[in-house]
């Protein structure tokens, strides 16, 4: 009998404020330690947590993107997770525990085997801890309080998810959606965007199993290799005959394992009540309205016109995996016919995509615009150039030198599509050739390509290999 | 000018009568003489009190106007004061160095006001002696053996024995207005939300406010002018028109109704402050006011809710005293937690770990319904109670206290009986409406009986104006303890 694997993600997203989510302290990244906190963020005698705003205003318009006004909570409340630990400077983490500011929602994703709905259980605002550095110090440890506030969006899944590949893509398309709508800077090895995992196994039909929770899970790589070890760990227990403990656990990615962290009963209580120095977090309709005006068209309704065009489900949603892909997307498709779109679509798939890769660039910092590019593939469209030609012209456009048109004509690499031209050179070939014409006759298809490839030699690699193909194909059957 | 009352001191500023320098001094040379026996005061920098009065004088010479230009006032030590050692009371802060300056001594400064000393107070404001300080506990100056009251009650002894012409206090659960009471002074605990709690280390924070200490009502209507105000920092600072809060003082109070709770007459209540509080509702019937009688009928619940709430966010709020950024750390301990423990352990008192240990026990998972949201409940009957009553009456008035002044250590080791001296000024607190206590007379040993007064929310100009008009008539708030 099979196993099923049960997983549900919390995900936390580092909200992309300047300041931090209860003081006017800095968030940037990479300062020197200890040099973003300021009197809040350290936790001196005296001071006060004030929300902030624009980390309220992303919440929203992440519960507008997940699930609509419904999911908005127009009154939330925040509250104190009491635990001691160095970095932790309050002795409090101030998050939301029973009313959080988004209340249900979903994302859409796409596997192998379709489409699927991942239900959300909530979404909340908290404030992030320090961090201890155990390393470069002896004997001590060092506190760095720069991270210490920053705000983060902490999104909970149902346990939706019946594989790594779901739950990679669920952590994907969420990765998408709060760089689409502009919360989250997303960037997974400065920690914006970082999975807990929590995995359980059953039989199928049988109720949820004991689950473990895999901890700060920051690429996706890491969070199908935990998930994957975590199941077949689990599988391996049962099978054996015994138990599982729900228990906290830590990815190794180095060993490629988890580990046990800490089990439930040494887990802490933490002793949550509202935060006596935060009135409840009203939000008010016309608030709420703005915020939705502001609001780009989301990935999933841009993805529906993807293949409206004709484009595959498994393209559209990768030109749907940021705003950045889907605005050049459009720009380049502009007008395009549903024949000419899926054509338009593997450039920015293929060649653009993997020469971006090289690069390490963003599409938005692509050295060729989504125009040109369009300008190339039209002129492949109206064959002027063949696929290898165009290519050529593309590497020449990315190493700036001018436009599809401009290097065509400086590089003569117009194809030859005269018939009459290409004809007369396929005599040319066939009566040079006697042998490999023999050989073709006898059977031989090889040699078939070797003559394609003496006309295309004859013309500089500019003869439209199409038509070369069907000449030649005309010519030896006659 | 050790009696004089406020705007007596900004005349004899404004008109160069006596320099801030000299006035400021008058009073250090005070402190200097009555505080080692008093030990109303933490701290005490000459230099630094000088240095702001030389300032004073400065700006008053070239015509300023600030309200409180040049007169010194002392503050609690509770309030974060930049440069002045901030302890709270507690060895925890002992070696705490105030980085920044509290809203409230920001507002001070800014009036023009020289800071005279930091206040002895119970430690982390958690008592009703000022008898839980690191520091030692305060004496009452009416009677040395006898506690002030607590927590402010350093600045109430100040105040009371002339060493300072008026103080800052903070009241969470009557931590002005009993110590003004037993000290025989008027003390003054506003709206929750109206004085900014940025800087002002939190003991409850959703019961906490800060408040003048003074001689009469009037000066409490002038220092509550420069501490009210909306703070951007304070998230329940609560935003509204700026209000002079002495602008009513000089009404008539006929037509005024007061509402007299038959529950904060009952048992418990010692004859002698009965008798003064009695003839002090009759003096006010006789300046025109119509006595009501009314109920608080949850009134009774409010000190056992009072010791569920107020200790479950003190054990939260406390959470930051753990050795690793500031304040005591323990010399020698094994690992974190060892260390966690060995420093709140010495750094916190016995009272301060007892509130913390049943604040963490209330909030504890499978307790927190029947303790924590059970007293919030009724935190909300209490309010409701009030609601009723302002339906009858403008004004809440009865006892501040259930007795005079106790002697020192006569209930230290009884913390219940401590604790429901604050009986009659708890609802207050938690309902988030203004009390006041003036002086209405003395009881046994000569010691002073308050007059509690408890207004609707942000009916502090009219608790001023009766509290003021009842001052005109008698004269117990100019009595002053034979020093």
């Amino acid at each position: 009998m099979s196993w099923e694997i049960v997983i549900g993600l919390e995900t936390h997203a580092q909200l992309s404020t300047r300041s931090k989510m209860f003081s006017g302290g800095s968030t940037a990244f990479g300062a020197p330690p200890n040099t973003q906190a300021n009197a809040v963020d350290i936790a001196l005698p005296g001071v006060l947590p004030v929300a902030n705003r624009g980390a309220v205003e992303r919440a929203i318009r992440f519960g507008l993107a997940v699930g609509g006004e419904k999911v908005i909570n127009r009154r939330s409340v925040f509250a104190r997770k009491n635990y001691f630990y160095p970095d932790l400077p309050k002795g409090y983490q101030i998050s939301q525990y029973e009313l959080p500011i988004v209340k249900g929602g979903e994302i859409r994703i796409l596997t192998k085997s379709g489409e699927k709905t991942v239900r959300l259980t909530r979404a909340h605002l908290e404030e992030d801890a320090g961090k201890s550095l155990h390393e470069n110090f002896r004997d001590v440890s060092g506190i760095d309080l720069n991270r210490a506030g920053v705000p983060l969006l902490e999104i909970v899944s149902e346990p939706d998810m019946r594989s790594a590949e779901e739950a990679v893509a669920y952590a994907k398309a969420l990765h998408a959606l709060v760089r689409w709508i502009d919360i989250c800077d997303g960037n997974m090895q400065e920690g914006s965007f970082r999975c807990d995992a929590n995995v359980s196994v059953r039989r199928p039909g049988a109720p949820l199993g004991t689950r473990a929770e895999i901890k700060n899970l920051n690429s996706f790589r890491f969070l199908e290799r935990a998930i994957e070890f975590e199941a077949k760990r689990q599988i391996e227990i049962l099978e054996d005959g015994g138990k599982i403990v729900q228990e906290t656990r830590l990815y190794d990615p180095d060993k490629d394992e988890t580990r046990s962290m800490r089990i439930k009963e040494e887990a802490h209580d933490y002793r949550y009540f509202p935060d006596p120095d935060l009135p409840p977090l009203e939000v008010s309709e016309k608030w709420i309205d703005e915020i939705k005006a502001k609001l780009p068209e989301l990935p999933e309704a841009k993805r529906r016109k993807f293949i409206d065009l004709g484009i595959s489900p498994a393209q559209a949603n990768l030109l749907t995996s940021s705003i950045q892909t889907t605005n050049y997307a459009l720009l380049m498709f502009g007008g395009a016919s549903k024949a000419n779109a899926p054509v338009f679509a593997n450039w920015i798939s293929g060649v653009l995509s993997s020469k971006l890769n090289e690069a390490n660039l963003d599409i938005s910092e692509s050295r060729v615009s989504a125009d040109q590019l369009r300008r190339l593939a039209d002129r492949v469209e109206d064959g002027t150039l063949s696929g290898k030609m165009a290519k050529e012209v593309f590497d020449a456009m990315w190493a700036g030198e001018g436009t599809a048109d401009e290097i065509i004509e400086k590089r003569g690499l117009k194809q030859l599509s005269d018939s009459g031209a290409i004809e007369k050179i396929v005599d040319q070939v066939l009566a040079a050739n006697a042998k490999q014409v023999e050989d073709y006759r006898a059977g031989k298809e090889k040699a078939f390509n070797s003559l394609v490839g003496q006309v295309m030699k004859a013309t500089q690699g500019k003869a439209n290999p199409a038509q070369v193909n069907e000449i030649l194909k005309r010519k030896l059957a006659g | 000018m050790l009696n004089a009352s406020l705007k007596e001191l900004a005349g004899a500023l404004a008109q160069k009568k006596i320099s801030s320098v000299e006035l400021t001094q008058l009073f250090l040379n005070r402190i200097e003489k009555l505080n080692p026996a008093l030990n109303a005061f933490i701290t005490v920098d000459a230099q630094k009190s000088l240095a702001q009065a030389r300032a004073a004088d400065e700006r008053i010479a070239k015509g300023g106007t600030q309200p409180l230009a040049g007169i010194p006032v002392a503050h609690k030590d509770i309030f974060v004061t930049k440069g002045w050692l901030t302890t709270c009371g507690s060895k925890i802060l002992s070696n705490f160095t105030g980085p920044y300056d509290a809203n409230v001594i920001e507002r001070f400064n800014g009036a023009g006001a020289v800071t005279l000393g930091k206040t002895n107070m119970d430690e982390f404001a958690m008592g009703s002696s000022t008898e839980t300080s690191f520091y030692g506990p305060v004496r009452n100056p009416w009677g040395q053996a006898y506690v002030p009251g607590g927590s402010s009650g350093g600045s109430a002894a100040a105040v009371a024995a002339r060493m300072a012409p008026a103080a800052t206090g903070t009241d969470t659960g009557g931590s002005i207005r009993q110590p003004a009471a037993l000290s025989g002074l008027s003390g003054l605990k506003p709206t929750y939300g109206l004085v900014s709690r940025y800087g002002m280390i939190a003991f409850a924070s959703s019961l906490d406010q800060g408040g003048p200490i003074a001689k009469s009502a009037e000066d409490l209507a002038l220092l509550l002018n420069v501490m009210a105000g909306f703070d951007a920092r304070d998230s329940t600072s609560v935003e509204r028109a700026r209000e002079d809060y002495a602008r009513d003082l000089e009404k008539p109070l006929a037509g005024l109704r007061i509402g007299v709770p038959k529950e904060h007459f009952g048992e418990g209540l010692a004859a002698d402050v009965g008798k003064a509080v009695e003839a002090a509702l009759a003096q006010l019937e006789k300046l025109g006011a119509k006595r009501v009688p009314i109920g608080l009928p949850s009134s009774g619940l409010s000190v056992p809710a009072y010791y569920v709430i107020a200790p479950a966010e003190a054990s939260s709020n406390l959470s930051r005293y753990d050795g690793v950024r500031y304040g005591h750390r323990a010399k020698e301990y094994r690992d974190l937690a060892d260390m966690y423990r060995k420093t709140r352990a010495e750094g916190f008192g016995a009272e301060v770990r007892r509130r913390i240990l049943i604040g963490t026990y209330v909030l504890s998972h499978g307790y927190y319904d029947a303790y924590y949201l059970k007293a919030q409940k009724i935190r909300r009957l209490i309010a409701n109670d009030f609601a009723e009553a302002f339906k009858l009456c403008d004004l809440v008035v009865g006892p501040t206290t259930p007795t005079v002044a106790f002697k020192i250590g006569a209930k230290a080791a009884d913390p219940v009986q401590m604790y429901l001296n604050d009986l009659y000024t708890i609802p207050a607190n938690l309902a988030g409406l203004p009390g006041m206590s003036i002086p209405c007379g003395f009881g046994k040993d000569n010691l002073p009986v308050g007059l509690h007064i408890v207004g609707n929310y942000f009916t502090e100009a009219k608790m001023l104006n009766v509290a003021h008009q009842y001052q005109k008539a008698t004269d117990w708030h100019k009595r002053e303890p034979d020093l």
